[in-house]
């Protein structure tokens, strides 16, 4: 059981991928299958839907980002690996943030995203404020992914 | 570096010009026809929309001629050829061109009837197909299936759909239709779905057989009166002449090829004049002159006067907008701002009252992107490529041009930021070292800092570039007001709030709480923070009492004040937002270290290098395309939401003359 802090660090680590990534993964194929729908009409705005479709993508980036950083901290990734279970407690919770926010705003992100393809569709001019949308969902991400960074970052200097 | 300066124009030209001052000015594209004029006893309206649909039409046959051309005889395009822009054309090869437009048309005609014949024989080839594949079970039947028997017997000739042996059959037979006794059995060919049977039968128990074979659901075979042999053969005949057609017309449009592009030019053609007879609509005429109205550009102006007067016999007549025209919009700015003109476009061009915020939109543009992305070998990956694309493709479409050199500038700026912060690749270089020259001391040192080992700094920093881009938007909403002749209004809307939200970040630094948590070296002296939140407070009381100043009744006033002084916990979420300068930062730095350390696996051998380029150039490649997406999606948002919410509305209309709006070609006059 002495290993137990170095295994809930890594379950930390494994489930900001993992729900970003699912979430990510969802939103990117809803907005797909819009986009697609899309190019069968007007082969010519495959670029503008195609960045919109890819807007979503990001949380699942973030996940791993997430990920890295706590494999890097905890010494998975070369170097001893030596967490107590506090702290392995502590890299846990601070995974959670981008796990869920990262699942939950890449799906609605997904949907916005959907929704501004067909704003595409029929108006390709107010692309500019088409890409906002999405965008505006994904602040959420960020705000949790900075908090994850941050309490990550600070697990290092914490005495447990 | 402003919204070009607008006038109104008036131009009145003999009807016998009208076709050549309508090309002109065309050609020219500095006008915006506006159609104000309304028809009275003397100045009446032509109504050309009919020939308006027929140039309509001719226009999109030639496209689809051309769409038939790409099909069956694709052009050799480069990938980047889409830069490439239109060709320009001098006036004298656009007459040319043009006198043989009905020529072209038939061939676009031509075309379109190959096209056609290809669709119909198509669809023959399935129907002779099948009724091969039907005949094939009767190949090795030596009569014509139609056969019906002769003088004294009766020939069934069909199949059931199951597999059944000669005894089945007879049984069966023998048991539906006792009385007949002289039936012949043969089986022609048997398969898993249906047996082929050749039945004779004496004339008289022809009908007991019909009725049993009936009853075992016995089909007929596709007639012919030939032998099956030689009906297969004349199908293949039929099918291989159906073939020969085809390819034949294949043939004939590929030779059409050298006729592309002048039947793009007809395509053109046909959409200028589809143009110009809009144009030609809305204009009032009377018996002798025609009189255009519109807008044009102060710059321009003269010379389109000029250009006018020396050709024609017009009269023009120059005056200034009124507060109530619905004046276009179009910015000019230097070099250096004019390439994200295509993103305050795409926002909104600037309204009536409002500057153009050009030049101070690309100052941060550029800042913000390169913060975004922050690797030194993408920025300089992106200039590479925008300059060769820029240098290639002299004949770029300006907006794309705009677009590309918005790139080569934030590529700048990307190079700048990734050296600031020590990123070429993420760590490649300390990777490549150490794995293949074992030297792990050899590394980019940053010139400023590494975000990832100093996550705090970089959002304080970040946080800072926050409140400096709001700050000038908040300074442009003041020079806006005072622009427009109210001082009062930019201290109500802008100079409250610097005081109120200034203050309140001064003052949080006072707190050695917040600075510790921040990570910064410094705490300001008590002093400065009593001067912050007096200053602060009176920010706060300004704005309770004058942003319902639109109301009459003081009660109402306040209680907007009041909401309008809720407007403060929108900066804390707009100066939060810009934390994504460090998460888009820091994953394009992670991931790339990602790779690097993925493709430095396999260790320093040949093999390991071998692995390390094809992971090293898969993996940038994705990383600079998503981060360098990610960081135009969150820059413009940054612009959008935070910077223009402070200042910016929009609403101008743009400015969209008549000229030549076409697809392969452009005219250029030659002055």
């Amino acid at each position: 059981m002495e290993n137990m802090g170095v295994v809930l660090a890594l379950l930390g680590a494994v489930l900001a991928a993992l729900f970003a990534g699912i979430g990510s993964a969802i939103g990117v194929g809803i907005a797909g299958e819009a986009a697609a729908g899309v190019v069968t009409e007007d082969p010519n705005k495959f670029s503008k839907v195609l960045v919109l479709q890819l807007l979503p993508g990001t949380q699942g980036i973030y996940g791993l980002l997430i990920g890295f950083i706590t494999l890097t901290q905890i010494g998975i990734m070369g170097g001893s690996s030596d967490i107590s279970v506090a702290k392995g407690f502590l890299y846990l919770a601070a995974c959670l943030p981008m796990a869920f926010v990262g699942l939950y705003s890449a799906i609605k992100q997904g949907k916005a995203a959907v929704a501004s393809i067909g704003l595409v569709a029929k108006k390709p001019d107010q692309f500019g404020k088409a890409m906002i949308f999405p965008a505006m969902v994904e602040t959420y991400a960020i705000l949790a992914l900075l908090i994850s960074i941050l309490a990550i970052f600070g697990i290092a200097g914490v005495n447990a | 570096m402003a919204v070009v300066p607008m006038k109104k124009v008036l131009i009145c030209g003999l009807k016998k010009d009208r076709k050549g001052t309508l090309e002109l000015l065309q050609r020219q594209g500095v006008l915006e026809i506006s159609n104000v004029l309304q028809e009275d006893d003397m100045f009446r309206k032509m109504d050309v929309t009919s020939s308006k649909t027929v140039f309509e039409r001719n226009a999109i046959i030639a496209e689809q001629a051309v769409g038939i051309l790409d099909k069956y005889a694709p052009e050799d395009k480069g990938m980047l050829d889409s830069f490439a822009g239109r060709e320009i054309l001098t006036v004298e090869q656009y007459e040319a061109n043009a006198g043989q437009h009905d020529e072209t048309m038939k061939k676009a005609y031509r075309l379109q009837e190959l096209a056609k014949q290809i669709g119909e024989n198509s669809a023959v080839i399935p129907k002779l197909e099948q009724q091969m594949e039907a005949l094939a079970p009767w190949k090795s039947f030596d009569l014509p299936l139609d056969f019906k028997g002769t003088k004294k017997s009766v020939a069934f000739i069909g199949s059931i759909q199951e597999e059944i042996s000669l005894e089945q059959l007879r049984e069966q037979l023998g048991a539906l239709a006792p009385e007949a006794e002289t039936i012949d059995l043969n089986i022609v060919s048997s398969s898993k779905e249906q047996t082929c049977l050749f039945i004779v039968c004496a004339k008289g128990d022809a009908d007991a057989v019909e009725d049993a074979l009936k009853k075992l659901n016995f089909v007929k075979p596709p007639l012919s009166s030939l032998v099956p042999a030689k009906r297969q053969q004349q199908l293949e005949e039929e099918l291989s002449k159906v073939k020969a057609e085809i390819a034949g017309a294949e043939k004939a449009i590929a030779d059409m090829a050298p006729d592309r592009d002048s039947i793009k030019f007809v395509m053109d053609y046909y959409t200028m004049r589809s143009e110009k007879y809009g144009v030609l609509n809305g204009l009032v005429q009377s018996r002798r002159v025609f009189l255009i109205t519109g807008y044009v550009s102060v710059e321009a102006a003269p010379a389109l006067e000029k250009l006018l007067q020396d050709k024609y016999e017009v009269v023009i007549e120059f005056s200034e907008p009124e507060e109530k025209d619905d004046v276009p919009v179009v910015l000019r700015n230097n070099k250096f701002a004019q390439p994200v003109e295509g993103v305050i476009e795409s926002y909104s061009l600037p309204g009536q009252g409002e500057i153009d915020p050009s030049m101070v939109v690309a100052c941060f543009y550029y800042v913000l992107f390169g913060l975004m992305l922050s690797d030194a070998a993408y920025g300089l990956i992106m200039i590479a490529g925008t300059a060769y694309c820029l240098t290639k493709y002299k004949n770029m479409e300006d907006g794309m041009r705009k677009f590309m050199k918005m790139f080569m500038y934030c590529g700048i700026s990307t190079a700048f930021w990734g050296f600031m912060f020590g990123s070429f690749f993420g760590d490649a270089v300390n990777v490549i070292a150490t794995t293949f020259f074992n030297r792990p001391d050899i590394r980019l040192a940053p010139i400023w800092f590494e975000p990832v080992s100093l996550p705090m700094k970089m959002l304080v920093f970040a946080f800072l570039i926050g409140i400096i881009h709001l700050f000038t938007g908040l300074g442009i909403k003041f020079y806006t007001c005072v622009r427009n002749g109210s001082l009062k209004d930019g201290i109500y809307d802008a100079v409250f709030w610097y005081m109120l939200v200034g203050g309140g970040i001064v003052y949080l630094l006072t707190m050695s709480m917040f600075t510790d948590m921040l990570g910064l070296s410094f705490t300001l002296p008590a002093a400065a923070g009593t001067v912050a939140a007096v200053l602060a407070v009176i920010g706060l009381i300004g704005i309770v009492l004058t942003s319902g100043r639109e109301s009459r009744s003081w009660f109402k006033r306040i209680l907007k004040g009041l909401y309008g002084a809720y407007g403060v916990t929108s900066y804390l979420s707009d100066i939060l937002s810009y934390s994504r300068l460090l998460a888009l930062g820091l994953a394009t730095s992670v991931i790339s270290t990602v790779f690097n350390k993925m493709g430095s696996m396999v260790g320093g051998t040949i093999p390991g290098a071998i692995v390390f380029i094809l992971v090293f150039l898969i993996g940038h490649s994705l990383n600079l395309a998503i981060n360098a997406l990610g960081a135009y999606v969150h820059t413009n948002r940054l612009q959008f939401v935070e910077f223009f919410g402070k200042f910016y509305e929009g609403g101008g209309r743009k400015f969209e003359p008549f000229a030549i709006h076409t697809k392969y070609y452009k005219v250029k006059e030659d002055i």
